[in-house]
């Protein structure tokens, strides 16, 4: 038995079908700029406390990874709570991989309950990759069927078994991710479709740094009009060294890094080139790295300034992982300062 | 087939415990075609054993018999004297044959040779790969004859995940990415539209989350006498 | 796996199994020779070394011997195509399986010959026998208290 498309989603009275501070900055047509948090190994509240004061201001929602690559880290919805606390609007990121439907649902009721309203919806990586890899997966979901339960739960105010919700309804933003270069390739604006005719309200990328393969992908979303019934953000990310772009090139999949960027981040470095790691001192390490680091963040930025072109295009998503400090400069050197504020 | 591989000699050793009359049981259908338990492995078995266990210098008498299928009792009660008679009987049939052993012979103590893997075929010789999760509720007639609950790592029903890559799972690059290989066979067969289906969750109640599992076939019960 | 001082009046009982083909004429053209090689082998013929069981291997080692060896056909030149790479096969796991016995996988080996090679037959003799004095008795029998060789 399949599923048909979803009915027009309902609205609040101002049109809205969250509220959240991102629903409205794209509703209201302004690029959106979303950043990135890794919550800690740890209980300790104060280290998302203090990663999130560079991201304030700077961004229209912090994104919270949730048990990213696997690797325990405190709760995204904890993590979503304290930045409410902190003034700042969470995006939680659910993933199928540790929860099933009761659980997912029970932790979607509580974390609207304490105030956060978007939520991107997403498979996971799979526990071998982390600290437990002799965990029980559950993937009693998968992403497109969270999505579709998320969006009944506030379209329809149902339980993904059918029955009526007792009470206030969760409303959220809901929200997707895309691999625009994972295998199979001719598939994935169509998997795109499939995720927005579920329900997805919003999208946002796995890391492009090839903007022509990008915009290939987009020419097919748009003729799939997708780009109308969704906010497609496209993921960005500050590169740290050359190491990290040929990383990312050659062991994760769904990036591409176009060489010719893998040679300007060599080339930054090109004054301490072909001197062993051994030979050189700290203080020179530290200096090459933060040439590393400035290409990196004008890459960005460059980047950013190239998607916002793409027709269809409705926002970014930075990434810049460990390296919250990164975001301010990008977003500034990217003109997208100050943030449009909407309350 | 049922596909197992054999436990290692120490840690059979280890099961055996004090067992001095060690009877092997092999069996014939399944364990026999994947060359984990059959009867040249149960004869192999024994003999090492023997040898074994006369170096650590607690020999022990031990013999072997293959039936035709552990998992049947009418194949079972041709052995019912040798397994009467054991201390410890090492069932080298898979996980249901172990416990047939056990249900039928309730005062015999059983313990398993082998470590039962999954349902799969060989792909060549001397290589199987899983293939059926046995989730209870078929599915195949929409994935074009490709499993995404056993070859899937994560068992999507709208995969595949971003972590596909050049045909192969995030996990492992020799483990092929089953939804590639739904797609791939769906693109071939002219019926690619069918991947656009929102596949809804599954009931897995009818799988072994739903609890241990029994099917009763009325029409091939014998009325009982009143 | 024990290695014994070497006893002089230790004499290895070596099994071997060779092939109906080239294992076989090799010993008959040894004969011919009249070539000498050590006594201590007992020699068993199959149809083809593919037909080696890993069964016969260790039943060897349970009745007595200290060690056993293949003699086939040289490879790409078995005369039932690939036996012999089956024996191979079959002789690297039983080695394994020797190993986490307790025995020693090096107390198994095979070798390649054609029919002609009377002097490689009686290497091949003369090699494991070497081989086994300095290892000394198998350790079965050494646990059983048999540790100076000759029949029992």
């Amino acid at each position: 038995m399949s599923l048909g498309a979803t009915g027009s989603p309902e609205t609040n009275k101002s049109g809205l079908l969250a509220g959240s501070n991102l629903e409205k900055v794209l509703r209201a047509g302004h690029f959106a700029v979303t950043a990135e948090l890794g919550p800690p190994q740890s209980a300790d509240h104060a280290a998302i406390r203090n990663k999130a004061r560079h991201l304030r201001d700077c961004s229209d929602a912090v994104n919270l990874t949730d048990n990213q690559t696997a690797i325990v880290r405190m709760s995204s919805i904890a993590s979503g709570a304290i930045l409410v606390q902190e003034g700042l609007e969470p995006v939680i990121q659910m993933v199928c991989r540790d929860r099933n439907r009761l659980a997912m649902q029970s932790d979607l009721m509580g974390a609207y309950a304490l105030g956060i309203r978007n939520v991107l919806c997403l498979t996971g990586d799979h526990q071998s990759f982390g600290n437990h890899p002799t965990a029980k997966n559950v993937f009693d979901l998968d992403s497109i069927q969270l999505v579709r339960m998320v969006s009944g739960m506030r379209d329809q105010r149902v339980f993904q078994c059918g029955e009526a919700m007792k009470g206030p309804e969760p409303r959220f933003f809901v929200g997707a991710g895309a691999s625009p270069f994972a295998a199979p390739v001719p598939f994935r604006p169509y998997r795109l479709a499939k995720k927005v005719r579920a329900g997805a309200n919003f999208i946002q990328t796995q890391l492009v740094y090839d903007i022509e393969a990008f915009e290939i992908f987009m020419e097919t979303v748009r003729k799939l009009g997708v780009h109308e019934q969704a906010y497609i953000l496209v993921g960005v990310g500050p590169l740290k060294s050359p190491g990290m772009a040929r990383y990312m090139k050659e062991s994760v999949p769904g990036i591409l890094v176009p060489d010719q960027l893998i040679e300007r981040m060599n080339r930054a470095g090109a004054q301490w080139a072909g001197r062993k790691p051994e030979e050189l001192s700290k203080e020179e390490k530290k200096t090459r790295s933060e040439a590393w680091k400035a290409e990196g963040i004008k890459i960005c930025i460059e980047l950013i300034q190239k998607v916002r072109a793409v027709e269809g295009v409705a926002g970014a998503h930075i990434m810049a992982i460990e390296w919250e400090e990164a975001v301010r400069p990008i977003v500034d050197g990217a003109g997208l300062l100050p943030r449009p504020n909407l309350s | 087939m049922i596909v197992a591989e054999q436990k290692t000699l120490d840690e059979i050793k280890t099961l055996l415990g004090d067992g001095r009359r060690v009877l092997v049981v092999g069996c014939g259908t399944c364990v026999t075609v994947c060359f984990a338990g059959g009867e040249r492995e149960a004869g192999v078995l024994a003999c090492s054993l023997r040898m074994a266990c006369q170096l650590d210098g607690h020999a022990r008498e031990i013999t072997d018999v293959t039936v035709q299928r552990q998992c049947e009792w009418e194949f079972l009660d041709a052995a019912a004297d040798q397994i009467k008679d054991a201390d410890v009987v090492l069932s080298i049939g898979c996980g249901v044959g172990v416990q047939a052993i056990a249900e039928r012979f309730p005062n015999t103590w059983v313990v398993p040779g082998l470590d039962t893997k999954f349902m799969g075929l060989p792909t060549e010789q001397g290589i199987w790969a899983e293939r059926c999760a046995a989730c209870g509720e078929c599915l195949l007639g929409v994935t074009g004859g490709v499993c995404p609950i056993a070859r899937c790592s994560k068992s999507l029903l709208n995969g595949p995940c971003g972590g596909s890559e050049g045909g192969h799972c995030e996990i492992n690059p020799d483990v092929p990415c089953g939804w590639q290989l739904i797609y791939d066979r769906m693109e071939k067969l002219g019926k690619l539209e069918v991947l656009m289906d929102l596949q809804p969750p599954k009931n897995w109640q009818k799988s072994r989350d739903g609890g241990p599992r029994k099917i009763v076939r009325e029409d091939l019960r014998l009325p009982h006498e009143e | 796996m024990s290695s014994q001082p070497v006893d002089q009046s230790f004499e290895p009982e070596i099994t071997a199994f060779y092939c109906g083909y080239c294992g076989y004429m090799a010993a008959d053209t040894a004969g011919a020779l009249k070539v000498q090689y050590p006594a201590n082998v007992k020699f068993i013929r199959l149809p083809c070394i593919g037909k080696t069981d890993i069964r016969y291997l260790l039943a060897a080692f349970e009745q007595g011997a200290d060690a056993v060896y293949l003699v086939a056909c040289p490879l790409g030149n078995c005369h039932h195509v690939r036996g012999n790479e089956r024996g191979v096969a079959r002789v690297n796991r039983a080695k394994k399986l020797l190993d986490e016995i307790g025995i020693g996988g090096s107390r198994v080996d095979m070798f390649f010959m054609s029919g002609s090679q009377a002097n490689a037959f009686a290497d091949a003799a003369r090699t494991m026998t070497t081989r086994i004095r300095e290892l000394g008795p198998s350790p079965l029998k050494v646990k059983a208290g048999r540790a100076l060789g000759g029949t029992a």
